[in-house]
């Protein structure tokens, strides 16, 4: 085996991977507070990237991303008090079909806005590859990788020390006792709607540089983020990162080592992996068993 | 005038309604009891103060109504209601589970000052609190419960059967401490309970209730004397 | 026989003696796009014995559909080592059969799973599909991402739609035969509680797998009959797009009504072809100009109003009717109005 080419599959896939964990736990994160799994993470990930692209127009490359991470705040928090509240009590069905009707309007709306051109998308990661040990790493892939890791711990730190972040986590677990204590529960839904929203933000602008910007790209990331929020027990935010990684090296390293895993076979292959887990362990790796409620 | 009020007070669920009329008042540094039957409206005039159920007629706290107002606000407004089951959040820790109760104030050094003062009733609670609350024990989840309520520090606190599913001896100590509290620091009390008898050497006036309504009143030594609320509910 | 029976049979045959006149009132290219709503009746009367009465999410249906598709474009093509080149009318019954027990087979693992792990699994089948199609391993029956050319050249608005509508009418009739007989009473067991149907004596599993075959053929025979007007199929023929739109069909139309599929179908057909002229003579008037002919303006609309319908009327269009009816029927006779309660999501 060439250790070479090893180590930098290996660095593309925890670079592909960083982008499925950030969508992934963008999808706990809406799945813990909401019991909803949003269907149109993707879209809403892919709709703020367009935005992204247009401030990228009038400004330089940071401001767009910070303004871009503001805006995707706000459309979260709106989606869940304008949409996702009304159908609160609904059945499944219902919730899941409003996350579809958010796929469709948005993924139309961008295309109707921005037309289905593909474009290019700027990285700021720019520069000659890293050199470790002899092995070249691409720059990008290497600052995916540390801005997400980043932002795990940033949004870690948040959950685990803010009054804020224990209110949220209070009001996923039992909003009804969490009401008693003073806890706004209706806000701190739309707050985690938000951040799902800007993890999903940071998912599609990091994505774009990889595979050009147009309006179809997180379809297939959200497929991956699935597997891997699923891999990592659907409600735990931990396994969705690490569920990411694996996901994404371990496609990689199949498509390097195995002849029969074509580029366009990725996606089944990751399909495959999805039925598999949800058949043998529904729980995933790291989640807990819930009690199956029919 | 009263600290609470309820004037006529119904409420309902869907199609049944479960309070037909109820008026009691808790004044400023009393203990006060509720006391009936299951199904009676103990717990629903309870949540019809902290707001989770929909009522009419008038509930005033500190002068000012009450009505309409959600949860969230019933307890930014200083009532700490401590709920049937207790309302622990079991995944999180002992420590993360007192912080949420003083969500509600602002001063994070006096917040800090509470929640070690809150331990000199549980000592306990020092060495455990970076446990998982589901790890305690029903007792010990009960007196988390209350220092829960403690650190908002409440004008009014409401306990809806706290002694439910507990040991006597703990039962003991849960309102040996609830007595202190009113003594030293003046704290008013509306408790629910099924256990009259504690209930009534513990407070200082009662309020019967039968089917939504209030059937019998007054001081809680005369009612510990009283014929058929001995009866009924004291079993002597 | 009931009166409610006959009321029923006299609109069908009326129907039916409607569809088949039509084509002489209207042009050739209405004629072709009233057929094309015949495949999406067709795929949406599948979906709804599946969703609307099994209770049973699939966002996966245009993958179906493209089983069948693929069916009949290799069945009739002379392309690669399998050169059978059938009649392509004769391959429409075979796609469907093939895609039934796909689905069948798909139906197995989906026994495990329930709401949202179901909804899932159907969604990433419909991302896998195409991508599966495209791949270079299996060129050699699909043809990657060049497609499969099929032998019937353009055919007239007419042809398509007789043809299809031939397909549609006796395939509703067996929908409705299904939905009113045992299986569909199973089926609806199944939707109200898993657990009481096992305790009722219903196998479960046999249940929801004969549900996703029966559905799937549905869609095989739709996704055979959209193939077969369109010279060539491709990988993105059948897209995940399709497989929401069906979706939005089955809602707007009414979950569990099979004659509201009628409304899904022209719904899904004329919110694509024309709903953007629509929605701008709407707009002209306050003077907006939406650029109507951009694309992505049909996929607002579906969306908006899938929304809408979800905000605000459950049981879709044919639920609206039906309702609407009932008013009136209560206003004659003083009855109250029955109430379905919605089961809430969060028993915990």
């Amino acid at each position: 085996m060439d250790g070479q080419l090893f180590a930098q599959q290996v660095v593309s896939g925890l670079a592909n991977g960083a982008v499925y964990a950030s969508l992934a736990l963008a999808l706990v994160l809406i799945y813990r507070t909401t019991h909803v799994v949003n269907f149109a993470q993707g879209e809403m990930a892919m709709f703020t990237t367009f935005v992204a692209w247009s401030l990228n127009n009038r400004m330089s490359y940071w401001p767009a991303f910070v303004l871009t991470l503001a805006f995707a705040f706000v459309f979260g928090a709106a989606i869940e008090r304008v949409v996702i509240r009304p159908v609160e009590q609904a059945s499944h069905l219902t919730v899941i079909m409003v996350t579809i009707a958010l796929f469709v309007t948005v993924n139309g709306f961008v295309l109707w806005v921005w037309t289905p051109d593909l474009r290019d998308f700027p990285t700021p990661f720019t520069g000659e590859p890293v050199v470790v040990a002899g092995v070249f790493f691409a720059r990008h892939e290497i600052g995916i990788i540390a801005l997400t890791v980043a932002t795990v711990v940033v949004l870690w730190a948040f959950f685990r020390f803010t009054k804020l972040g224990l209110a949220m986590r209070a009001a996923a677990i039992r909003p009804e006792a969490a009401r008693l204590l003073g806890v706004r529960v209706g806000w701190m839904l739309a707050l985690g709607w938000g951040f799902a929203a800007v993890l999903g933000a940071i998912a599609g602008m990091m994505t774009a540089p990889l595979r050009l910007l147009d309006p179809n790209m997180m379809q297939p990331v959200l497929i991956y983020a699935f597997a891997a929020a699923v891999l990592g027990g659907i409600a735990s935010p931990a396994g969705a990162v690490i569920g990411g990684f694996t996901i994404g090296v371990g496609i990689n390293l199949l498509a390097t080592y195995v002849d029969f895993v074509t580029p366009e076979l990725e996606l089944p292959v990751a399909f495959a992996v999805l039925i598999g887990i949800l058949l043998f362990r529904p729980a995933g790796i790291f989640g807990r068993v819930a009690a199956r409620r029919v | 005038m009263p600290l609470l009020e309820l004037d006529g007070v119904q409420a309902r669920y869907g199609p049944i309604q479960a309070l037909h009329g109820v008026s009691l008042t808790v004044d400023e540094g009393e203990v006060v009891a509720l006391l009936g039957a299951n199904g009676a409206g103990k717990t629903t005039t309870l949540r019809a103060v902290s707001g989770t159920v929909a009522t009419s007629g008038r509930i005033a706290f500190a002068g000012r109504a009450l009505n309409g107002a959600g949860p969230e606000s019933v307890a930014r407004r200083g009532i700490a209601h401590v709920p049937e089951g207790r309302g622990i959040l079991g995944e999180l820790t002992v420590r993360e589970n007192l912080r949420l109760g003083a969500y509600v104030r602002r001063g994070r050094r006096e917040v800090e000052r509470d929640l070690e003062r809150v331990t000199e009733h549980f000592p306990w609670l020092r060495d455990r609190r970076d446990q998982d609350a589901a790890t305690l024990s029903g007792g010990e989840q009960q007196m988390l419960a209350l220092a829960r309520a403690l650190v908002s520090r409440p004008r009014l606190l409401m306990l809806d059967e706290p002694s439910l599913g507990l040991a006597p001896l703990v039962v003991q100590e849960l309102f040996r401490i609830v007595g202190e509290l009113n003594r030293e620091e003046g704290l008013s009390v509306l408790v629910v309970e099924q256990n009259a008898n504690i209930a009534l050497q513990s407070s200082s006036r009662a309020y019967v209730l039968e089917v939504g309504r209030v059937a019998v009143e007054g001081e809680s030594t005369e009612l510990r004397a009283h014929e058929g609320v001995r009866r009924s509910y004291l079993g002597y | 026989m009931s009166v409610g029976f006959a009321v029923r049979a006299g609109a069908f045959v009326l129907a039916v003696g409607a569809i088949a006149l039509l084509p002489r009132f209207i042009s050739d290219f209405r004629a072709l796009q009233l057929g094309t709503v015949a495949i999406f009746f067709i795929a949406l009367l599948g979906l709804n014995i599946l969703t609307g009465h099994a209770g049973q999410i699939s966002l996966g249906h245009g993958a179906f559909m493209g089983i069948g598709g693929y069916t009949t474009a290799v069945l009739t093509s002379d392309f690669g080592g399998l050169s059978w080149e059938m009649n392509d009318l004769a391959t429409v019954p075979i796609a469907g059969l093939v895609a039934g027990v796909v689905g069948f087979l798909f139906g197995f693992p989906a026994l495990r799973l329930a709401g949202v792990y179901l909804a899932l699994a159907t969604f990433a089948l419909a991302v896998a599909l195409p991508s599966l199609a495209r791949s270079q391993k299996l060129a050699g029956i699909t043809g990657g991402s060049e497609g499969i050319i099929l032998p019937r050249l353009p055919p007239t608005g007419d042809w398509l739609y007789y043809v299809c509508w031939s397909f549609a009418l006796p395939m509703f009739v067996l929908a409705w035969l299904i939905v009113r007989g045992r299986l569909g009473r199973a089926f609806r067991a199944v939707r109200e509680s898993e657990i009481a149907a096992v305790s009722s004596g219903i196998s479960l599993p046999l249940y929801k797998t004969v549900a996703f075959g029966i559905s799937a053929f549905y869609a095989g025979v739709a996704g055979a009959l959209l193939a077969i007007p369109t010279t060539a199929i491709f990988p993105d023929t059948y897209p995940v797009a399709l497989s929401i739109i069906l979706l939005t069909g089955v809602v707007v139309g009414g979950l569990g009504s099979l004659a509201g599929m009628a409304i899904g179908a022209l719904f899904i057909q004329f919110i694509q072809t024309d709903g953007p002229q629509w929605l701008q003579a709407v707009l002209d008037r306050v003077g907006v100009d939406i650029n109507e002919t951009a694309p992505g303006v049909p996929s607002v609309l579906y969306g908006l109003l899938l929304l809408a319908v979800l905000l605000t009327a459950r049981s879709g269009v044919a639920g609206l009717l039906a309702r609407g009816v009932s008013v009136l029927t209560n206003r004659i006779y003083h009855r109250p109005i029955k109430r379905q309660a919605t089961p809430s999501r969060r028993e915990a």
